[in-house]
């Protein structure tokens, strides 16, 4: 049976297809946007607003960090918590839920996929375990290839091309979307509770985080990759950090991009745009940040906006997580990974009675507002760092009213009136730009729009987002209240939410990319020093380490040749 | 004759990855490689449950496997209180089928870390646990401690491995750039390997982690001159011994956990290496005894957001140790149909537990006769997860490795046996009209 | 008669792992119901090796052989984790959901009696089980 579906009279919102706010019929057969349709059933999305289904491109929902996350939060757990239903499992948690209620929840508000950002290589399995019990949304992982000691060796032999027959390698071996990095460097010398900032040699392998990313940057433009590399650069959270943002961005200009697209996504901005010198005068640098980005067309950003409650920290960056429990003297897990990188996690309370977080809060928002181009920003909590990704519909009406900023404002710490550009902020987003910084922009910035995502358009994914608002609506609380539940959400044609109800879960697709390396005299050069490596140092044999097929039981393949 | 390489052993904790055996005639003939006596033990075989069995009149008879599955469906969809247990020496892929019949049927779900390490979970969830996998031990650890755990016998590769015998990128010496202390009531044959050896009394633990701490920490002078019959020169020596290491490393067992004061001596212990922290680079791991205890404590963890003892009688997933552990729901004699799967409680629970299960229907799906099964009413003979059987586990590390099948078998897969009495229970269900 | 206090202690041993998943055999009973002494401890007992002897705590009792061992302290003695160390554990987990496996208070006398081969400890448990 041909599965059709219509959906009539809606204010459709497909920037991609310069689509702003008009009245168009969106019709679906076989789980693809096509022309007409036959004999459909019938959505009246009169007075609605609709969007392509959202795509997220940076949150922490899969994998050994995440778990651990899980497993030493129970106090998390029990927040949240629904039975078992007819669809549904049992859900549990807030800012670390579990597998099944990361996927109806995202789907309430209309996301049907999600970026899972870090993936420790030797740990790939765990994620795609993950990923098999998140149902409906689509997913991808990005694995950690920047404190591998493969890459380090090349980088300081400055063999580009074995680099590129590495990552390469391990893309495929870990089924994973792109290149990760997390403070380069930085990790790997938390293996003996050290740390490096951008320009800091090694005392080990003699090369500083700088050349690590250039290299790696470079290696990633050798092949038509969907996505830039994606960086969380060193010194995250520390005041007075904006500087080295600054340097960081000039680490890749001048790199040529193999694709329409940045070179370098930078990833939860917010917490690398500060300045002061210490706790007691940190301040904002968010416009400095902005400012750069647009000037620049080799970055794209994410924010990492703070939501204010509790929430559980978690990141590759080891050192960094370190400091923070030390900060807060709240409990603290760490996770070294052998030869490639590391992971540390501890809960933290963003309150908005310190003045650090309500700047902090602030922060987010400003780099949202103040760069221009809001294909070249896109909204994330750095889901659970900043906040739980759940908390995106407020940050949706925060965006949209300088009401409800005002409002916050003047019951948060005032640090914010003299810390922060927010205040003095008028700029109101429209949909049509929530659109982008949601779905548009950040399919662009991982090149799924050429596979579907994040738009509209014929050929497209039917994934679809039905919102029960007027598009003149203004009320920051009605705002808020349609993106958290979506009036219908459409995964692949199937309707999996219906007035805010999962009535679906089906499974989701595993994206993958596989980036061909052609040089195959390089390749194996490149192999034998890898199994070197494997025999010598690593703790598992190199047969046992690539993630097998059965981890992947619906893998959509994007294949990267070499640039031309 | 066939040679297999990378074989995964379906053993211990360790989960060794280089194996090599020979295979002939869809047996495994010899173990050329890589395994340790009590792996190599396993691997060789030992007499199965050749069929499915019910028992009638209380004999076990054989019979068909949809018999079987069909009478624990029955047994478990009617049950009011059940406990599903065991699901440590199988795949995560059978726990995930696990996972949903107690859903399902509102049962308790826990697995073997509850009579292991499940303080160690209760400790990490009270304060973290600096953690990192094993080949970080390898290249970087040049202090390791066993602290109530015996790898010698229990964990027999582990030393060689992974941690004082092996080679690192930054120790190539092996264990000549190394040292090993050892903390234990009793010598062993780590302990003798040892540059420092404490015999500590049973059940001093949380003391002596207390008192290695307190120096650790620069407060030696409170330290009392003798600490669970340790010397105190010798608790100076051990708090230097990590001061002065670049990378130590604390590997705790069943010494720590069973005993005296259990979750607190983990937290403790914990505590210690993050005081350790101050001065240089550490982390602690506990020993892990089967090899994938940890993957159904993964498993059940990102599906219900808890590791172990989840009760489902609410509709949604409730955890409390003490109250919903295994040994609590048969101490209290609560439980009224009980499914084992991969594991043998009437060895390692309390008597008075053990005498429960007497009490009430108990399946038992399982490669091999037990006392269990001596009190089972259905038995379900099964493919033996690692030899044939593939699927994942989950190391102590929390590395997870694919084991794999080695030989063909006619056993159905632990897997294929928990999915089939699901569907089977789902139909019963329906036919009730719930 | 007399009988000596000792704490009992319980753990893996290599025997008994190579016989985890055999363990309706004899090799197992050989390497399970067992108590390991140091050999003050034997003499105290008057027990030489292989010889029975009762263990007793607040829980239970069981009969295992005696086994000379070294590197024990006076006072210390070591079953095997199995059936008969269990024997003599409570089954109150005191809110951890563990029970308390180690360091337990025991007694421990010789004795002329046998001890129970696996089938027949598990046929007593039945037996006392619905007894309660």
């Amino acid at each position: 049976m041909v599965e059709e579906l219509r959906i009539k009279n809606g204010v459709v919102y497909d920037p991609i297809n310069g689509v702003n706010g008009e009245r168009r019929e969106i019709c679906i057969r076989d789980g693809k946007i096509v022309e007409d349709v036959m004999n459909p059933k019938v959505i009246d999305a009169e007075g609605k607003v609709v969007m392509p289904g959202g795509v997220d491109v940076h949150a922490h929902i899969a994998g050994g960090k995440v778990n651990s996350g899980r497993i030493f939060r129970p106090e998390d757990e029990r927040r949240g918590r629904e039975p078992k239903t007819k669809v549904c499992r049992s859900q549990s948690g807030y800012s670390v839920p579990n597998t099944f209620t990361t996927g109806y929840r995202y789907a309430k508000m209309g996301y049907t996929f999600v970026m899972e950002p870090a993936m420790p290589p030797l740990l790939a399995r765990h994620t795609h375990e993950e990923f098999i019990d998140i149902p409906i949304l689509d997913k991808a992982a990005l694995p950690l290839i920047d404190n591998n000691w493969m890459t380090f060796d090349y980088v300081k032999s400055g063999d580009s091309e074995k680099l590129a027959a590495y990552i390469a390698w391990m893309i495929k071996a870990t089924k994973g979307y792109g290149v990760k990095l997390v403070n380069p460097g930085g990790t790997d010398a938390w293996g003996w509770a050290k740390n490096q900032g951008l320009n800091d040699e090694s005392e080990d392998w003699g090369i500083t985080p700088a050349e690590i990313i250039r290299a790696l940057a470079e290696a990633n433009e050798k092949f038509e990759m969907p996505h830039a590399i994606h960086l969380h650069q060193n010194n995250l959270g520390h005041p007075g950090n904006f500087e080295m943002t600054l340097e960081t961005y000039d680490v890749t200009e001048g790199v040529k991009a193999s694709k329409d697209r940045s070179v370098t996504h930078l990833t939860h901005q917010q917490f690398f745009s500060y300045g002061g010198t210490s706790w007691k005068d940190f301040e904002s640098q968010a416009k400095a940040i902005a400012e750069y980005v647009n000037k620049n067309e080799h970055v794209s950003i994410d924010t990492g906006t703070v939501i204010l409650g509790d929430t559980t920290t978690m990141t590759a960056d080891g050192p960094m997580e370190y400091s923070l429990y030390q900060i807060t003297g709240r409990k603290w897990t760490n996770c070294d990974v052998e030869l490639e990188t590391g992971a540390g996690i501890t809960p933290f309370l963003y309150s908005g009675k310190v003045g650090v977080h309500s700047i902090q809060w602030t922060i987010g928002l400003e780099l949202m507002l103040l760069v221009k181009d809001p294909w070249k920003v896109a909204l994330t909590t750095d889901h659970p760092n900043a906040g739980p990704f759940i908390g995106y519909p407020i940050v949706i009406s925060t965006l949209m009213s300088k009401k409800r900023r005002d409002e916050v404002l003047s019951e948060i710490h005032s640090a914010v009136y003299d810390k922060s550009e927010l205040p003095s902020i008028d700029r109101e987003y429209d949909l049509n730009e929530i659109a982008i910084i949601t779905r548009a922009g950040t399919a662009k910035i991982l090149g799924l729009q050429e596979h579907g995502k994040g738009h509209l358009g014929v050929g497209a994914d039917g994934d679809v987002a039905i919102y029960d608002i007027s598009p003149e609506e203004r009320d920051a609380g009605k705002i808020q209240r349609a993106f958290m539940n979506t009036k219908y959400t459409i995964k692949g044609g199937q309707i999996v939410v219906k007035d805010g109800e999962v009535v679906a879960a089906p499974e989701g697709r595993t994206f993958l990319v596989e980036p061909i390396f052609e040089d195959e005299e390089i390749y194996k050069e490149m192999l034998s020093d890898l199994e070197t490596k494997f025999r010598d140092y690593y703790s598992v044999t190199m047969r046992n380490y690539p993630v097998q097929d059965a981890y992947t039981p619906h893998p959509y393949v994007i294949k990267a040749p070499m640039a031309k | 004759m066939t040679v297999v390489t990378d074989v995964v052993c379906p053993l211990c904790g360790s989960v060794c990855d280089d194996i090599e055996v020979e295979v002939e005639e869809n047996k495994i003939t010899k173990v050329i490689k890589g395994a340790c006596a009590v792996g190599k033990s396993k691997l060789q075989g030992h007499e199965r449950i050749k069929s499915p069995m019910i028992r009638v009149n209380g004999v076990l008879k054989e019979c068909s496997y949809d018999e079987a599955i069909k009478k624990a469906a029955e047994l478990l969809a009617k049950a009011r209180r059940p406990l599903l247990y065991g699901w440590s020496s199988t795949v995560c892929e059978a726990d995930k089928v696990g996972i949903a019949l107690a859903e399902e049927i509102g049962g308790v779900v826990d697995n073997t870390a509850s009579v292991c390490h499940g303080p160690s979970v209760l400790a990490i969830q009270d304060v973290g646990i600096p953690c990192c996998t094993l080949g970080q031990i390898k290249n970087r650890a040049d202090l390791v401690i066993y602290w109530g755990s015996n790898p010698a016998n229990a964990h027999m590769n582990h030393m060689k491995r992974y941690s004082y015998i092996s080679k690192g990128y930054f120790l190539p010496g092996g264990k000549k750039d190394k040292k090993l202390a050892v903390v234990d009531v009793r010598e062993t044959s780590t302990s003798k390997m040892a540059e420092l050896f404490a015999q500590i009394e049973p059940g001093k633990d949380f003391l002596l982690f207390s008192a290695v701490r307190a120096v650790l920490m620069g407060y030696e002078d409170i330290v009392p001159d003798e600490v669970g019959g340790i010397p105190k020169e010798k608790i100076v020596t051990l708090a230097n011994m990590i001061k002065e290491s670049r990378f130590f490393i604390t590997f705790f067992g069943m010494g720590v956990t069973q005993s005296r004061c259990r979750q607190n001596n983990i937290v403790n212990a914990i505590q210690t290496t993050r005081a350790g922290h101050l001065h240089t680079k550490g982390a602690i791991m506990p020993m892990r005894g089967h090899y994938n205890v940890n993957g159904f404590n993964q498993v059940c963890t990102w599906e219900t957001g808890y590791p172990f003892a989840v009760d489902f009688s609410r509709g949604f997933a409730w955890y409390n140790p003490g109250e919903t552990a295994s040994t609590d729901l048969l101490g209290r004699g609560e439980c009224d149909v009980a499914l084992i799967i991969a594991s043998d409680p009437a060895s390692h629970f309390p008597a008075d537990a053990v005498k429960h299960l007497a009490r009430i229907p108990v399946i038992i799906i399982d490669p091999y006769h037990n006392p269990t099964t001596e009190f089972a009413d259905i038995v379900i003979p099964s493919a033996i997860c690692g030899i044939e059987a593939e699927g994942s586990v989950y190391r102590m590390d929390n590395v997870p490795i694919r084991v794999r099948k080695v030989v063909n078998t006619d056993y159905m897969s632990d897997e294929e046996i928990v999915e089939r009495i699901l569907e089977e229970v789902r139909a019963i269900k329906e036919k009730e009209g719930e | 008669m007399e009988g000596i206090k000792v704490i009992l202690i319980s753990g893996r041993t290599i025997a008994q792992g190579e016989n985890l998943e055999n363990k309706m055999s004899e090799e197992y009973f050989n390497a399970v119901a067992i108590c390991e002494l140091n050999e003050g401890d034997m003499a105290r007992l008057g027990v030489s090796a292989d010889e029975n002897v009762k263990v007793k705590t607040d829980y239970g009792e069981v009969v295992v052989k005696a086994k000379k061992a070294k590197g024990y302290p006076e006072g210390i003695a070591f079953i095997p984790m199995g059936p008969w160390a269990n024997a003599l554990v409570s089954a109150n987990t005191r809110g951890a959901g563990m029970p308390a496996y180690k360091g337990l208070d025991a007694v421990i006398t010789k004795t002329d009696e046998a001890v129970l081969y696996i089938t027949d400890l598990f046929r007593k448990y039945k037996e006392e089980a619905w007894k309660k």
